[in-house]
C-alpha cells in the first residue's frame, strides 16, 4: 500500500490531503511509518526498522500498524489502483 | 502610464451574510496591471462598505431591483454623467437580471459589463436546476418548486426527510418534519417571495467553485474551495483551497456546456459514494472571491479585463493549501456622513 502522491507532511505532524481539503495531525511515529509509506517501503521493511527502533513486540506492531492502514484507507489517503494506474 | 478605469462595484453590506462587493474591491485594488477608481453602489445607508474610504473613492444610493428597470437606469445614468463608468460589476442575484436586460444600453452609455446571457441566467435557476442537470449531464439533488403550503403534504412521495428549504434567491434551511417545512416556507416566501424550492438534503462535505469563462466555451479561471467554518446562515466563515481532479472536470464541463460568459460560484456537495452533487450555481462572484487573489487567480481582475473587451489569456496555476479565514471589525463613523448618504444618496 502507498500513501497518495499529493499528500503533504508537515514537521509539526501534520498531514494535508489537497484533494479534499482536510488535514490530521498524527503523533512522530505515526509520521514516520507514514514517510515510510510515502518512500514505498513494504510493511517487512518497516516493521523491521520499527522493531529495532522501539520497545514493541512484533504482534502488538501488527496490530497497531494494520489499525492505522485501516484509518489512512478510511480518510482516503491511500492510492487506489486507478490512481496507481495514472 | 495606465489608464484609469473607473468600475462601479454593488454588494457593499459586508455583514454577518456578506456581499461580494468589499472583496472584488480588494482584488480590484490589488491588481497592479490595473488603475482603478471605485464607484460603490449601495442599497441602504448602514452598508459598511459606503464608509470605507480607502477601499471606495464614492457611493451612490441606487433604487431596489423591485422600482424597476427605468428607475434603475435614469440613476445609473446619473451617476454615470458624475463619474463616467467604464465598466459595472453587480454583486447580487437580485440585480443581475435588470442587469442583463439593460446590458445594451449600458454599452450605449460607455459601460462595459461582462455578465451571462439571459439564457444562462434563467435555465441555472434553482427552480431549472433539475432540468440544467439532466440537459448537461450534471448530478443535482432532485428538487421541486412549491407555491402553496397545501403542497407540503405530498412531498414524502418524492423526498425523505431532511429536506432542503430554499428561497428563489436567497435562504436556506433545513427541515427534518413537515411542520419545520411549513415554518420555513412561510418564513423565507414572507421574504423572497414564491415558489419555494424544496431539495433533497445529502450529507456530506461541502465545497465551492469560484470560476470565470470567457462566453465561448473557455475556462479563464478555477479556484475550488473546501468549507471548514461555517455560519449558521450556511455561509462560509473559513475555507481551504483544494486541488480535486473530479472538481475541475465537472467545472470545466458545465463552462464548454453551457458556454458560460462571467463569473460564477457552483456549490457542490461530496456525499458518501465521494460523488459531488451540484447544489446551486451563483451567476455571480461569491463573497469568498478575494481567496482567487490569495492564490494567485485575480478572478476580478480578468473579468474587468474581459469586460473592456481585453485578451485575457486562462490561468493555468493556483495555490493548493491557501486558507482564507473572514473576521468582522467595528469601524468608527461620523454621524454626518450616514446623514449625507441617507439625505443626499452620495458620499
Amino acid at each position: 500500500m502507498k500513501i497518495k502522491k499529493n499528500i503533504a507532511t508537515s514537521e509539526s505532524g501534520y498531514v494535508f490531503n489537497p484533494s479534499t481539503g482536510e488535514s490530521f495531525s498524527v503523533n512522530p511515529i505515526a509520521i514516520e511509518i507514514f514517510n515510510f509509506l510515502k518512500e514505498g517501503k513494504s510493511y517487512e521493511e518497516i516493521s523491521k526498522t520499527m522493531l529495532a527502533r522501539y520497545n514493541t513486540d512484533e504482534a502488538t506492531f501488527e496490530k497497531d500498524y494494520n489499525d492505522f492502514m485501516g484509518m489512512l484507507k478510511q480518510h482516503l489517503l491511500i492510492e487506489t489502483e486507478n490512481e496507481k494506474e495514472n | 502610464m495606465k489608464k484609469k478605469i473607473n468600475i462601479a462595484v454593488s454588494g457593499l453590506n459586508a455583514i454577518d451574510s456578506p456581499g461580494p462587493g468589499i472583496a472584488v474591491i480588494r482584488a480590484l485594488r490589488e491588481a497592479k496591471s490595473l488603475d482603478v477608481k471605485i464607484i460603490g453602489l449601495a442599497y441602504e445607508s448602514l452598508e459598511p462598505g459606503i464608509y470605507m474610504h480607502n477601499l471606495i473613492d464614492k457611493t451612490y444610493q441606487i433604487p431596489y431591483p423591485t422600482a424597476g428597470t427605468d428607475n434603475l437606469l435614469a440613476r445609473l445614468e446619473y451617476i454615470n454623467n458624475a463619474e463616467d463608468l467604464n465598466v459595472i460589476i453587480p454583486n447580487f442575484d437580485a440585480e443581475l437580471f435588470p442587469m442583463i436586460k439593460l446590458e445594451s444600453r449600458l454599452k450605449e452609455m460607455g459601460i462595459n459589463t461582462f455578465l451571462p446571457t439571459a439564457e444562462q441566467f434563467e435555465e441555472r435557476h434553482k427552480i431549472n436546476l433539475p432540468d440544467f442537470g439532466k440537459r448537461y449531464n450534471i448530478k443535482v439533488p432532485h428538487s421541486k418548486a412549491i407555491y402553496s403550503t397545501a403542497e407540503i403534504g405530498g412531498l414524502t412521495d418524492e423526498f425523505s426527510y431532511p429536506v432542503a428549504v430554499k428561497g428563489k434567491l436567497y435562504d436556506a434551511e433545513i427541515a427534518h418534519t413537515p411542520e419545520q417545512v411549513n415554518t420555513y416556507y412561510n418564513k423565507i416566501s414572507s421574504k423572497w417571495g414564491l415558489p419555494i424550492i424544496i431539495q433533497q438534503f445529502i450529507h456530506g462535505t461541502e465545497y465551492d467553485v469560484a470560476g470565470l469563462g470567457d462566453g465561448k466555451g473557455n475556462t479563464i479561471s478555477i479556484v475550488p474551495m473546501r468549507k471548514q467554518y461555517i455560519t449558521d446562515k450556511g455561509k462560509a466563515w473559513g475555507g481551504i483551497s483544494v486541488d480535486d481532479k473530479e472538481i475541475f472536470k465537472l467545472t470545466n464541463h458545465f463552462i464548454s456546456s453551457t458556454k458560460w460568459r462571467g463569473a460564477f460560484e457552483l456549490e457542490l456537495l461530496k456525499d458518501h459514494n465521494n460523488e459531488y452533487n451540484l447544489l446551486e450555481i451563483n451567476p455571480r462572484m461569491p463573497a469568498w472571491i478575494y481567496l482567487s487573489v490569495g492564490v494567485g487567480q485575480n478572478i476580478p481582475k480578468a473579468l474587468v479585463k474581459l469586460a473592456l473587451g481585453e485578451k485575457v489569456e486562462p490561468y493555468k496555476e493556483y495555490a493548493v493549501g491557501k486558507m482564507f479565514i473572514r473576521y468582522s471589525n467595528e469601524m468608527i463613523v461620523d454621524v454626518e456622513e450616514f446623514h449625507r448618504i441617507s439625505t443626499t444618496g452620495e458620499l
